[in-house]
Order: C-alpha cells, then sequence, then structure tokens
C-alpha cells in the first residue's frame, strides 16, 4: 500500500542544512494499524506529511497502491490526496465560519459530487458520528470532542484508503481522548490503513505495529 | 468543484466577515457612483450648450466683422488697420446667393431706455423683421418689426418681457412711448418670455430696426449677419456664397469671417465631450483606489486564512482551486459593488436633475459600461496577485498557521 524507498528530506535553514529524514525504507501494507512515536524533531511529523503528498522528499520514491506519487504534479497529488487520504489534525482545523455539516461537506465539495448525493453522506456521517442534531453549529459551538468527530467525518467523507492521524488527542482530555481513538480504530477494522502520531506510549501500544523515530530514523518496530 | 459550489464557498467567506465586506463594497460603488454622476453631469453640460445652440435657428451661417487669425500676423494689423466694417448694404448682398432663405443684420448696443421718471440701462438690438423667425423667438403682444428697406429708421421698438414689466409693471406698453437714448420709440410690440440663452437674456433687450440701431449708436457696422440657408445641404453653399459675395465686395479682402452654426456647435460639442471624458477620468481613478483597497483586503484576508488555505490543499484542492476560489470573492465584490454603485450613481442623478431641471443630466450608455467594465477588471486583477498568493502557500507551513 505504502512503500517508501530511500526517502529523505533536508531543509536549508539559513546556510545550513538540515536532514530531517535519513534515508527512510518503509513498508506499510492495506488496513495496517500503525503509530508513530518519537521526541519532537525526531521527523514523524515531516514522514506524516510525507505520506499525505503534503511535502516533497528531497531524493527517494513513494509508491501509493504501487504507483510511483513522487513524479506527479501538484494538480495530480491533490486529486490523490483529495480520493485516497483523510487527515485527523491536533487543532482540528475546522474552517470557523462554515457549520459541522459544511465542514463535513467541503472534501465532497472540492471532489466535485452533485449536491444531492453530497447530502445524503453528510447527512450519513453526522448520524454516524453523532453530530445530527450539531450539524448546525459552529465549530465554536461544539466542545472539543464533537470538534475532533467532525473532523474525523470530514476526513472519512471520501472514503480514504489512508487515514493520517496526527496528535489527534493532543487537544483533547482523556476521556474524550480515548473516545476519539476508539472512533479511528474502528475505522482500521473497516480495512482503513491508520497511522497515528503521538507522544502517548499508552495510545501508540495499541497500535498493531509501532515505530520509534529519532533523529530523521525509524530505531525500532515492534508488531504486537 | 462546480461552479455554483465555488461561488456559495466565496459567498460564505464573503458573510463570514460582514464588515470587510461592506466596507470593499463601498469602496467599489463609490468610484462607480463618482464615474456615473460625473460624466452624466459632462454630458448634461454638452446637451445642454448642444439644445441651447439649435434654439438659436436652424441651418444658420454667421458673419461677424474681422478675420481670426491662429497663425502668423496679418498685414493691416501692422499698418494699425481695424477690419473693415460690414454694411447693411453688404448684408443686402448676400441675398443674391441662391442658398441663401433670408438675412437678419444685426447690431448691438447700451443704451439707456426710460419712460417717465423710471429708466435703466438695456441692450439695444437693432434688427430687421426676418430675426423674429431666424432667431426663433416669438412675440407675447402686437407685432414685430415691420418688413421693408432696412435702410429705413422707424421710430418703433420691441420690449423684452422685464423691460415691459419693469417700466410698466402689469399694464401693456404696446403703443406707448418710450424714450432710447435721446430719441423716442413707439412700443410695438412685446417679446414671450424666453429666458437666458448662451448669455444672452432676450427678456432684458429692446429691438430696433437695424438703421435706427444705426442712427441711436452713430455707427454703420453690423455686429452679425444671421444667415439662414435654404436647407441643410445648403448650409455649406450658403457659407461659401458669403465667403465669395462678401470678399469680393470687400475688394478682395479676407476681412469677414464665416461660420456655420454647425461648426461652432461641433467645436462645442468636442470641447464638452472631452471635458467629460476628462472628469470621468478623474473619477475613475477612484475606482482604481477602490480596486487596491481590494488587492490590500484580499492579502490581509490570504494572511489570515493560511490555516484554512491549508487544510482546504490537505482536502485535496489542487493550485487552481484555490485560485479560482479567491479570484471568485473578488469577482462577487466587484459586481456587487459595481451595482451598488451603479444605484447610488443614478440615484446622484436623479437628485441632480431634481435640483437643476434645466440641465439633462443622464448618465452616457459608455460611462456605464466603462465604469462597471473598470470596476469589474481592477476589481479581478487586482485579485489576481493575493489569489496567486494564497494558492502558492506551502501546505505544510499553511497547516502549522506560518
Amino acid at each position: 500500500m505504502i512503500e517508501f524507498i530511500n526517502i529523505r528530506r533536508s531543509f536549508s535553514i539559513g546556510d545550513q542544512r538540515v536532514t530531517a529524514l535519513h534515508d527512510i525504507n518503509l513498508n506499510i501494507a492495506a488496513g495496517d494499524y500503525v503509530s508513530i512515536m518519537g521526541p519532537s524533531g525526531s521527523g514523524k511529523s515531516t514522514l506524516l506529511n510525507l505520506i499525505g503528498l503534503l511535502d516533497r522528499p528531497t531524493s527517494g520514491t513513494y509508491k501509493l497502491d504501487s504507483g510511483d506519487v513522487t513524479a506527479l504534479n501538484d494538480a495530480q497529488q491533490a486529486r490523490v490526496r483529495s480520493e485516497k487520504i483523510g487527515f485527523v489534525f491536533q487543532s482540528f482545523h475546522l474552517v470557523p465560519r462554515l457549520t459541522a455539516a459544511m465542514n463535513i461537506e467541503l472534501p465532497l465539495i472540492l471532489a466535485g459530487i452533485p449536491a444531492a448525493e453530497r447530502k445524503l453522506r453528510v447527512a450519513q456521517l453526522l448520524a454516524n458520528y453523532g453530530l445530527t442534531d450539531r450539524a448546525s453549529h459552529r465549530p465554536d459551538q461544539l466542545s472539543g470532542g464533537q470538534r475532533q468527530r467532525v473532523a474525523i467525518a470530514r476526513a472519512t467523507s471520501m472514503h480514504p484508503a489512508v487515514l493520517l492521524a496526527d496528535e489527534p488527542t493532543g487537544n483533547l482530555d482523556q476521556t474524550t481522548g480515548r473516545e476519539v481513538i476508539k472512533l479511528l480504530e474502528q475505522l482500521s477494522l473497516q480495512n482503513v490503513t491508520l497511522i497515528l502520531v503521538t507522544h502517548d506510549p499508552a495510545l501508540a501500544g495499541r497500535a498493531s505495529r509501532q515505530l520509534r523515530m529519532v533523529d530523521g530514523q525509524i530505531i525500532s518496530q515492534t508488531m504486537s | 468543484m462546480k461552479y455554483i459550489d465555488v461561488v456559495q464557498f466565496a459567498a460564505t467567506s464573503l458573510l463570514g466577515s460582514r464588515a470587510r465586506t461592506g466596507l470593499m463594497i463601498l469602496a467599489m460603488s463609490i468610484g462607480v457612483a463618482a464615474v456615473v454622476v460625473l460624466t452624466a453631469l459632462g454630458e448634461g453640460a454638452r446637451i445642454y450648450v448642444v439644445n441651447q445652440f439649435s434654439s438659436l435657428g436652424t441651418n444658420l451661417v454667421l458673419v461677424f466683422p474681422g478675420r481670426t487669425e491662429t497663425a502668423g500676423v496679418n498685414p493691416g494689423m501692422l499698418l494699425g488697420q481695424i477690419p473693415r466694417e460690414i454694411s447693411l448694404d453688404d448684408a443686402q448682398a448676400l441675398l443674391k446667393s441662391r442658398a441663401i432663405a433670408r438675412i437678419t443684420p444685426m447690431t448691438i448696443g447700451s443704451s439707456q431706455i426710460s419712460k417717465e421718471a423710471k429708466n435703466r440701462d438695456v441692450v439695444v438690438l437693432g434688427s430687421t423683421a426676418n430675426l423674429l423667425e431666424v432667431r426663433h423667438m416669438s412675440l407675447e403682444q402686437g407685432q414685430f418689426l415691420p418688413e421693408g428697406d432696412m435702410h429705413s429708421n422707424l421710430p418703433v421698438c420691441v420690449l423684452g418681457s422685464k423691460i415691459n414689466h419693469e417700466l410698466f409693471g402689469r399694464k401693456s406698453a404696446v403703443g406707448a412711448w418710450v424714450r432710447l437714448g435721446d430719441r423716442r420709440f413707439r412700443v410695438i410690440g412685446i417679446l414671450a418670455t424666453q429666458g437666458e440663452s448662451m448669455g444672452f437674456n432676450t427678456d432684458e433687450i429692446v429691438i430696433v430696426p437695424v438703421a435706427s440701431a444705426h442712427m441711436l449708436f452713430n455707427t454703420s457696422g453690423l455686429f452679425r449677419i444671421l444667415i439662414e440657408a435654404k436647407n441643410r445641404e445648403a448650409i455649406e453653399p450658403a457659407r461659401k456664397d458669403a465667403e465669395s459675395i462678401l470678399f469680393a465686395r470687400h475688394n478682395g479682402e479676407k476681412d469677414v469671417t464665416v461660420v456655420t452654426q454647425d461648426a461652432v456647435l461641433a467645436t462645442f460639442d468636442r470641447i464638452l465631450r472631452a471635458l467629460t471624458l476628462a472628469v470621468g477620468g478623474i473619477a475613475a481613478i477612484s475606482l482604481a483606489v477602490a480596486g487596491i483597497l481590494i488587492m490590500n483586503v484580499m492579502l490581509i484576508a490570504v494572511s489570515q486564512r493560511v490555516q484554512e488555505i491549508g487544510l482546504l490543499k490537505a482536502l485535496g484542492a489542487p493550485a487552481v482551486k484555490i485560485r479560482s476560489l479567491f479570484f471568485a470573492e473578488a469577482v462577487i465584490l466587484s459586481a456587487i459593488g459595481s451595482f451598488a454603485g451603479l444605484l447610488l450613481g443614478e440615484a446622484g442623478v436623479l437628485v441632480i436633475a431634481k435640483i437643476y431641471p434645466a440641465l439633462p443630466v443622464t448618465a452616457p450608455w459608455w460611462a456605464v459600461l466603462a465604469a462597471i467594465g473598470t470596476s469589474l477588471v481592477t476589481g479581478i486583477s487586482f485579485s489576481v496577485w493575493p489569489a496567486r498568493r494564497a494558492a502558492q502557500l506551502n501546505p505544510v507551513t499553511a497547516l502549522a498557521g506560518r
């Protein structure tokens, strides 16, 4: 599903060249549940951004569904993101002026899905995540847990094959965090590839495959 | 993403910051309204002048003494000569031309008119019976100057309505005697009130036979000859005939000027049209300012919405789409702004029309189109840069809000 071959990513900061990722080789199968742990600056977010096609590697090849996506142009990558990848962020990233329903609808609008079908799908997603009575609330009228549920609903609205979650519980209290993780795990059971970046060893331990990163390298892998 | 969705999304972001949107529309609409109102004023002035000219008569050719030379100095001036005057016989001679229907000579002077103890200064116009029809005047009472030989200096006069009112009050002056300078004249008619046209108020003049005016002012030269050509096509032949007749009578000296009313009119028309364009252009500067304002606010909007742009990219919006979203906002703003400006401008025109009923103020269609076009073009072209900036944002840093 996801195949990294000698992926390197380096940045220029001033006149210095900083390598965030050192020749990463990684294979993630469809339906895997992978957690990425590591201290700040270890390159886990960079890795996630590369998987999500938000960033381009300095060198190396990234194959998604056995197709090389590193060579794609901006519009083609956007299309891949739209169709195959869902994002869940630590700070939710909901559009503040749009209602919960409209936030969930956003990827469908961008993909050019007809309005009638969008309405059906959004209603279904709202029901799935227990947000039906919150549909016309704006993000500032929702609790943290509700916001993250809206964000997850939005991330799954296009039925992505890969779901990338960057510290999804970072801004939530423990109970709400657990609920959110359960929602994500349910998706992984439905054969969605779930990749979770976290600081929390307890959370990371729930994944079937755990990666530890230090200084831009994957130093250990654990299967459970 | 469908167009309707692009427009809807842009509309939600415009509604999301109402104050910003309102101010931008206001700026845009003031620009458009300024163009509409100012060109309407300019165009109104032009139509007003054209109408005034046409009311002076139709198919007119004007003769006046002297030659307006724009280049060089003529030898006569160096010798201290003044141009030869135009005599009544010169005027009479013009009737030889087949293109000329009728003529009326004019002499102008200022004198004092008195009736018993009342007196005032008036402009005295010496002319002939033809003046009434050539100049499109009308009488209120009595009759106009008698037909016949223009050399006869009958002591009769026709009063402007205001003069009549001032000297005789509500009574009719017809048949009464008045004193003009040192001569007595019998009032034979009163002009209908016409108001001012081209700075010449016919309500405040006294018309006497041209020969009488010459006696009164002790001159023999004419101020003008008005020639009415037989029809529109005859205007140019009439002008040529008038020139050749007068030059011949003046021993080949080209010391009279003959112009057609159309030529004068065309000059005024050109000047006023240029003025309209100029004020319209000045007003258009405010549109450019509005455009820059839109650009400025758009740039702020882009930096305020960096995270949203990052999110849209993460959700699968390519750069082109991000650009079109910001572009759509500018188009909607400009469209609403120019529509509001149009309404505002037309309202302003209505108000001006109420205050100055004599001025035919209407915004010319080309100015309306130009105003709307300019506002759309500035709004859209000034949004190109902000939209590009938004589209080129790096999704990773944008999501981080940097």
